[in-house]
């Protein structure tokens, strides 16, 4: 056999290199498609969980004067001064709300003290305010001579910060100790076991729920099982909101489950289900069971009974048998259901927000507040950031064990 | 199951009867929370649940007064609208996209496609409060947050897996030599896509455009980020109602979009068939 002259080489080489241009040619739209309106969108989300350059734009003169500050008592009556003035002309264009809210963030309790002193710096004109500034100050309120207070100050300054990671990680940062855990609230971690929790019993109920059935129908006439996955692809087709509709409806006070209770006479008062995290692993239980179900099927359906009808003439005890000969076979299914259902729950946000009251909560739940209530939404990224490296985390496992392309429909 | 063998006696039959028992209540607690919607959104009253008339079947415990209600509220009419509207947009926008980057992604010759397919797949995975938070960001910088452009294009986003998912699997055992042979008998490129690609692949769109309706339809995350109040859609609409006034219109939208989704379902169904059919033959 004659090898390749160099020319036909760099002919099968430009041949090859063409090739991979064409078919990468059809990807390139929806490429630059879902860059722009997709990934860009998280890329400035997450920019905007360590770029905060609000405080940095209110008081530059401030934090320029903070520099040289040693941070061990207060600021010399030079900072204090360049302080009261940046506050007076902030409180005239009506910025200082603004900064309140701000100073309220890095230190608890300074929304109403930033807004009282700045109306009364706000009375102060011309060269009174150069020269009684500093103790207009002061004796507005007490807390202006803490160090802890202007440290804070001088951290919300930094244009680029990780507090907010802190923040979401029940962390804070001391001058004197470094990072430490915080000593006020403490609610964020607290939530995200919370949240993990109840994605994992939901999970688990899915697998305990959706195995025996996936059993039941594997073993069925190809007809027949198609028949009765009707009743499961039906709940899968049905609109969210709808199925959480339809959980509101049963699990209320006066709600079909509670009436039927009292009807039989199994109970004389109604209990309370809705607005639970009772309510919430229901009802995600019964949206996400699908996703459980027809992976285990698809897998459940190419498993040859003859396997186990081999395994139990041979003596082997059904429990044994099925333990050691099916369970394995069945588990690239279970585990593919599973990662999803897991994957889906972990970031669940209307069921939760419609069904589970204060107590069924999960941390897309406080996202949204963050996003819409308290409008702090420097944490709402910093959340959502942990949220989504939680999350890719467990894409790529699904990746890995059972291959992103694999995912099916229907 | 297999039918019991002679050599299994008391305990095989209680176990099939365990697992057979157990599989219909699993059944009944899939579908009946689906079923229990239908009957009470004929109530007259203004409830959630069954009134004793409902339950010894008294006619004029049932009425069609809900679904009035909502054909007579301009707020339901123009959720209705919206829905069609955005859900159809993107859905254009979606399978026209998605479909081409299936068709690059199935060839063998395409580069970093694990990469590709993942990030591609991305917008699936995601959860939802995380694409709604970032494209609240970055869409109202853009000033495209409050309009039906920027819904459209968030939409066509989150539609756009389905489509590649759905194509992929119909591209699966392709013959590469068709489309050689067209090229060969001088056909151009485009008139090979339609006349050759496409008539094989066309389940596959159809059902990938209908889960990405299917997604448009049912999104309410992004909507109660982004969208303004003249974007309303029907899940939005729901959303607010079951969080302020619960009343039975809500039954009664919900009626309705179950009897559009075994729609679907039976559409996908037909179009699963008629796809293993084309494929059979071609094998």
């Amino acid at each position: 056999m004659s090898s390749l002259t160099t020319t036909e080489a760099r002919q099968a080489a430009s041949a090859q290199r063409k090739k991979r241009i064409t078919a990468f040619m059809f990807v390139v739209p929806l490429l630059v498609f879902i860059l722009l309106t997709f990934v860009a969108p998280i890329a400035s989300m997450l920019w905007r969980s360590v770029h905060h350059p609000t405080v940095a734009e209110l008081i530059p003169h401030t934090l320029e004067a903070l520099k040289d500050w040693d941070g061990k008592a207060v600021p010399d009556q030079h900072t204090l001064q360049i302080f009261a003035v940046e506050l007076n002309g902030l409180a005239k264009e009506r910025l200082s709300g603004k900064l309140a809210e701000e100073f309220n963030r890095a230190y608890t309790g300074m929304s109403s003290v930033v807004k009282s002193t700045a109306r009364k710096v706000a009375k102060l004109k011309g060269d009174d305010l150069r020269d009684k500034g500093a103790q207009t100050l002061l004796d507005a309120n007490p807390k202006w001579q803490r160090t802890d207070l202007w440290y804070a100050i001088q951290r919300a300054g930094e244009k680029y910060t990780y507090d907010y990671y802190l923040t979401a990680l029940d962390l804070e940062l001391k001058p004197d100790t470094g990072i430490q855990v915080r000593e006020e609230t403490q609610i964020y971690l607290q939530l995200y076991s919370k949240t993990l929790t109840m994605a994992l019993v939901i999970t688990l109920l899915c697998a305990a729920l959706g195995y025996p059935l996936s059993y039941y129908l594997a073993g069925l006439s190809e007809n027949r099982a198609n028949l009765l996955l009707v009743l499961v692809l039906l709940p899968f087709w049905t609109s969210l909101l709808v199925r959480t509709t339809a959980w509101i409806a049963l699990l209320q006070t006066n709600g079909v489950i509670n009436s039927f209770l009292m009807g039989v006479g199994l109970t004389n008062e109604p209990f309370e289900m809705l607005y639970t995290s009772f309510a919430t692993v229901v009802a995600m239980t019964h949206i996400l069971l699908p996703f459980m179900i027809l992976p285990l099927y698809s897998v459940m359906r190419g498993i040859d009974p003859s396997y186990m009808r081999a395994a139990l003439s041979l003596g082997d005890k059904p429990i044994p048998a099925f333990a050691k000969i099916y369970l394995p076979m069945t588990l690239p299914g279970l585990s593919a259901g599973a990662l999803l259902v897991f994957i889906i729950s972990v970031g669940y946000y209307i069921t939760p927000a419609l069904v589970g009251g204060t107590d069924g909560q999960m941390i897309s739940n406080i996202i949204a507040f963050h996003m819409q209530r308290s409008n702090n939404w420097e944490l709402a990224a910093a959340l959502g950031s942990l949220l989504l490296a939680l999350i890719l985390l467990l894409y790529w496992l699904y990746d890995r064990f059972v291959g992103a392309s694999n995912i099916k429909l229907g | 199951m297999t039918k019991a063998p002679a050599y299994f006696g008391f305990w095989y039959r209680l176990g099939s009867w365990l697992l057979k028992s157990t599989s219909w209540l699993v059944l009944f607690f899939l579908i009946m929370p689906i079923l229990v919607i239908i009957p009470l959104s004929f109530n007259t009253e203004p409830f959630f649940s069954f009134t004793k008339g409902m339950l010894t079947f008294q006619p004029e415990a049932y009425s069609l007064r809900w679904y009035s209600a909502i054909f007579s509220d301009p707020k339901w009419i123009l959720a209705i609208q919206n829905s069609f509207f955005i859900g159809i947009c993107a859905t254009i926008i979606a399978t026209a996209l998605g479909t081409c980057a299936a068709v690059g992604l199935a060839r063998d010759d395409m580069p970093a496609r694990r990469l590709i397919t993942a990030l591609l797949l991305s917008p699936m995975i995601v959860p939802l409060i995380i694409t709604a938070a970032g494209m609240f960001f970055f869409y109202s910088d853009l000033g495209l947050a409050g309009n039906y452009l920027g819904v459209i294009l968030a939409h066509a986003a989150l539609g756009t897996p389905f489509v590649i998912i759905t194509v992929t699997a119909t591209l699966a055992g392709f013959d590469y030599s068709l489309v050689r042979a067209g090229l060969n008998l001088g056909a151009r490129p485009v008139r090979v896509f339609w006349d050759i690609i496409m008539p094989l692949i066309r389940p596959g769109v159809i059902s990938g455009a209908l889960f990405a309706f299917i997604t448009s339809f049912d999104e309410v995350v992004v909507i109660l980020f982004m969208a303004g109040p003249q974007q309303r859609t029907i899940p939005r609409q729901m959303f607010s109602g079951l969080r302020e006034q619960i009343n039975p219109s809500i039954l009664a939208i919900a009626t309705l979009l179950i009897i559009l989704s075994i729609i679907m379902l039976v559409t996908i169904e037909l179009l699963r068939r008629r796809s293993a059919r084309l494929r059979g033959v071609e094998a």
